[in-house]
């Protein structure tokens, strides 16, 4: 059931929340502090790394298509592209709009100027993730991070019969996760109450179409043409690329707010909430993944994602340390921190998507009961619910769109 | 490279983007060779030679992009990583100018209270990338030069000057030329021997020599034993604060301030006191004035200008503007932001004196 007062849900008082935002405080502080080369380091090599990756692989597929027996040349070239996009994605281009690395003044690596290798416009994606789903997360109605408009994902959202078919929608999505990503920010949701102003719909589709054109002009034109002869192996490389980051982003992403310890919130929590609060919420919402560093590295150190929504711009090779301390403060305040093996914390997941595809009797919750029953227990759809905050004013406007007004 | 070649080449580089988008090819191309990239001014430090104790000059070597239009007495910008994070400073180049070439180079000296430029002078290892800004500053040297010149330079003042002798020395077109040389002891003048082969070497060249540890400080009452004709000549001035307003009272003293360039080089800071001030968004032309206890972001709405912004806490980085000039504080923490054109969060910081915005 979702939760509509963090205090009521922890047994805190209110002074003991308030600490332990200082706590929190102080930990992003001793982090800021200490950030140093050795960390702009990592953000260096790493995209060394991912650029090589990139253009060997890209030079592999193509010299195995101008060479005998280009097979393993051409498997290799595939595993190497879909290994660098995954690096991009993730852990790189993630990490750098999130202003990770704007401290290091460095105007190639800053989150003001980075464009990813992926369908959504960098503009649209640091709104509608890094500004809602960050300051939103896990609130009803306010995150569409919640299913992406496409999937029921909590039991106080209203089934309908269109939710039979979410098995499939689940797999169609974990598919073409990019494109799904790319359309996020337009608000399917709002377009369909017709709320969205028509004008910035026009200029964010405009801008989708720009970038997807030449992502897939990229993938499915150019490099495929350059091959020659091989242009199909070469466009089916590209493909397999494409699909091998869309279901790993997919399911990385999916760990992070959906397994069964990670809450939802009601518009009511967000009445008058202080910044510790916000915290406690960020702490509640997320679930975390176990497993190596190169596991970590690949998955954008989501697999600490209580971490990254506590601090979303901290530098992540900082995360597992950070990881400790925020463990030992949900000792010390008898917090729920949810983590477990990346394959429990998917299964979880699926089953949700599987469950709440049926009507809410016909299974039951798997997540924890809050200690009392919110005052207003009415279970409304998303038709009902009142409209997201107003004032998504003026972000979204590229710098040059900006220069004309 | 003539011109032709260039566009061509540009043009390529286009072509060859739509191999890399979003990325430019640039972007791949910088991993062979860091100096191999337009997207941003970049050298590597090809020598650090020691002219002093607390003195050296750095020759950089920039990568694609540079032109080579420096006027003799301009600085460049150069920034300069430190424990990660790029720092900038800008410092004169002392090397001639020239049309094309390989290299340039600044002449540093080491404040003690200056983290950058003991770091330039002391730890700068050659081979380090670092990254440029375009030649600015009126401070120089006209076309043709006119026929007699004064140069009246402190300490460091000389880099600038020792750019417009240097120019004058390789044309072979060195007019009448005084130059009146402070600093503390002979061996902390920068470019000593240097100076004083070019005035062995050009008859019109003189050099007076003050060492302001034992001869005290300049007095400018003296100026008419130095230089007796300073009145007809072009003077130009660079070295410590108070030694310029001097020179700049006794100028306007004797109703000759057009005759008189000046190059400060330390630059006046808010600093205590300094809180708040007026803020100018540079696309809309709006102004307002804010305290220190305003945000940029509460301050530009309040007048109207459209504002991006996000989650208004400081992490979401949706409100992230470019900040022309002048220097904010984060609240949040009490650091200082203000290098040029440095992207500042508008939503935690206000004003520390007057800023511009790219907005």
């Amino acid at each position: 059931m979702a939760i509509s007062d963090v205090k009521e849900y922890t047994h805190l008082t209110a002074e003991d929340v308030e600490q332990l935002g200082r706590e929190l405080d102080a930990i992003r502080a001793e982090v800021e502090e200490s950030r140093s080369a050795a960390d702009a380091a990592y953000i260096n090599r790493l995209i060394r790394i991912q650029r090589g990756l990139a253009a060997a692989g890209r030079g592999a597929m193509l010299a195995s298509a101008h060479a005998k027996g280009g097979r393993p040349a051409l498997v290799a070239g595939t595993a190497m592209l879909g290994l660098a996009k995954i690096l991009e994605n993730m852990e790189i281009g993630h990490n750098v709009m999130h202003g990770q690395w704007d401290w290091m003044n460095d105007p190639e690596i800053h989150s003001s100027n980075w464009e990813w290798d992926t369908a959504q416009p960098a503009e649209q994606w640091k709104h509608s993730h890094n500004y809602i789903h960050h300051q939103f997360t896990n609130v009803l109605g306010h995150d569409n991070d919640i299913g992406y408009g496409v999937l029921r994902m909590a039991r106080e959202q209203k089934w309908h019969p269109v939710h039979l078919g979410q098995p499939v929608y689940n797999a169609l999505l974990a598919g073409l996760f990019q494109w799904g990503v790319a359309l996020h920010d337009l608000d399917i949701e709002r377009i369909r109450k017709l709320e969205k102003d028509p004008k910035e719909m026009k200029r964010q589709l405009r801008q989708i179409l720009r970038k997807g054109r030449n992502q897939i002009l990229k993938d499915y034109v150019v490099y495929p043409a350059l091959s020659g002869k091989q242009w199909k192996s070469t466009l089916k490389a590209n493909a397999t690329a494409n699909l091998t980051r869309n279901l790993w982003s997919y399911m990385i992403i999916f760990c992070g707010h959906f397994p069964d310890g990670a809450l939802h919130f009601t518009e009511e929590e967000l009445e008058d909430e202080t910044r510790a609060e916000w915290y406690l919420r960020q702490m509640l919402g997320s679930a975390n993944f176990e497993g190596g560093r190169t596991l970590h590295i690949l998955s954008g150190s989501l697999g600490f994602q209580i971490e990254h929504h506590l601090f979303p711009d901290l530098p992540s090779n900082r995360y597992p340390e950070i990881a400790v301390k925020v463990r030992a403060l949900c000792d010390k305040y008898d917090l729920p921190y949810t983590t477990g093996p990346l394959y429990r914390q998917y299964g979880q997941t699926l089953r949700t998507i599987m469950k709440l595809s049926l009507p809410n009797k016909m299974s039951s919750s798997d997540q924890p009961e809050p200690p009392t029953q919110p005052a207003d227990r009415k279970r409304r759809s998303d038709d009902e619910r009142q409209s997201r905050r107003a004032e998504l004013g003026g972000w979204s406007r590229s710098p040059r769109e900006r220069s004309h007004d | 490279m003539t011109a032709g070649s260039t566009i061509s080449w540009d043009r390529v580089r286009k072509a060859g983007s739509k191999l890399t988008t979003p990325l430019h090819p640039d972007d791949y191309l910088r991993l062979i060779n860091p100096l191999w990239t337009s997207r941003e001014l970049r050298g590597r430090v090809e020598k650090v030679v020691k002219e002093t104790e607390d003195a050296a000059t750095l020759v950089i070597k920039p990568g694609w992009g540079w032109r080579w239009s420096h006027r003799p007495g301009q600085y460049i910008g150069i920034g300069v990583p430190v424990d990660g994070k790029f720092q900038w400073r800008s410092y004169s180049v002392s090397s001639p100018t020239k049309r094309r070439g390989h290299t340039i180079a600044i002449t540093i000296r080491a404040m003690p209270e200056g983290l950058l430029s003991s770091h330039l002078v002391n730890g700068l290892a050659p081979g380090t990338i670092v990254r440029l800004a375009a030649p600015e500053g009126d401070f120089t040297l006209p076309d043709p030069p006119p026929a007699r010149m004064l140069f009246l330079v402190g300490g460091s003042g000389v880099t600038p000057v020792m750019s417009m002798l240097r120019t004058l020395d390789r044309r072979g077109t060195m007019p009448e030329v005084v130059m009146h040389y402070s600093s503390p002891t002979p061996d902390r003048m920068i470019f000593r021997d240097e100076l004083l082969a070019l005035e062995k070497k050009h008859e019109g060249f003189t050099l007076h020599q003050l060492h302001t540890d034992t001869d005290g400080i300049l007095d400018l009452g003296e100026l008419d034993a130095i230089c007796s004709d300073w009145r007809e000549r072009e003077t130009w001035a660079c070295g410590p604060s108070p030694m310029l307003d001097a020179i700049s009272a006794h100028f306007e003293a004797a109703g000759l301030e057009d005759r008189l360039h000046l190059e400060r080089f330390t630059l006046e800071l808010g600093g205590a006191g300094g809180e708040g001030g007026t803020l100018t968004f540079r696309n809309s032309g709006k102004q307002v004035e804010a305290d220190g206890a305003t945000t940029i972001l509460e301050a530009g709405e309040e007048v109207g200008v459209g504002m991006p912004f996000g989650c208004r806490m400081g992490i979401c980085h949706t409100c992230t503007l470019t900040l022309v000039s002048g220097t904010v504080r984060d609240l949040r923490s009490g650091d200082e932001f203000g290098q040029p054109n440095e992207p500042v969060q508008t939503c935690i910081t206000a004003a520390v004196g007057d800023c511009t915005f790219d907005i």
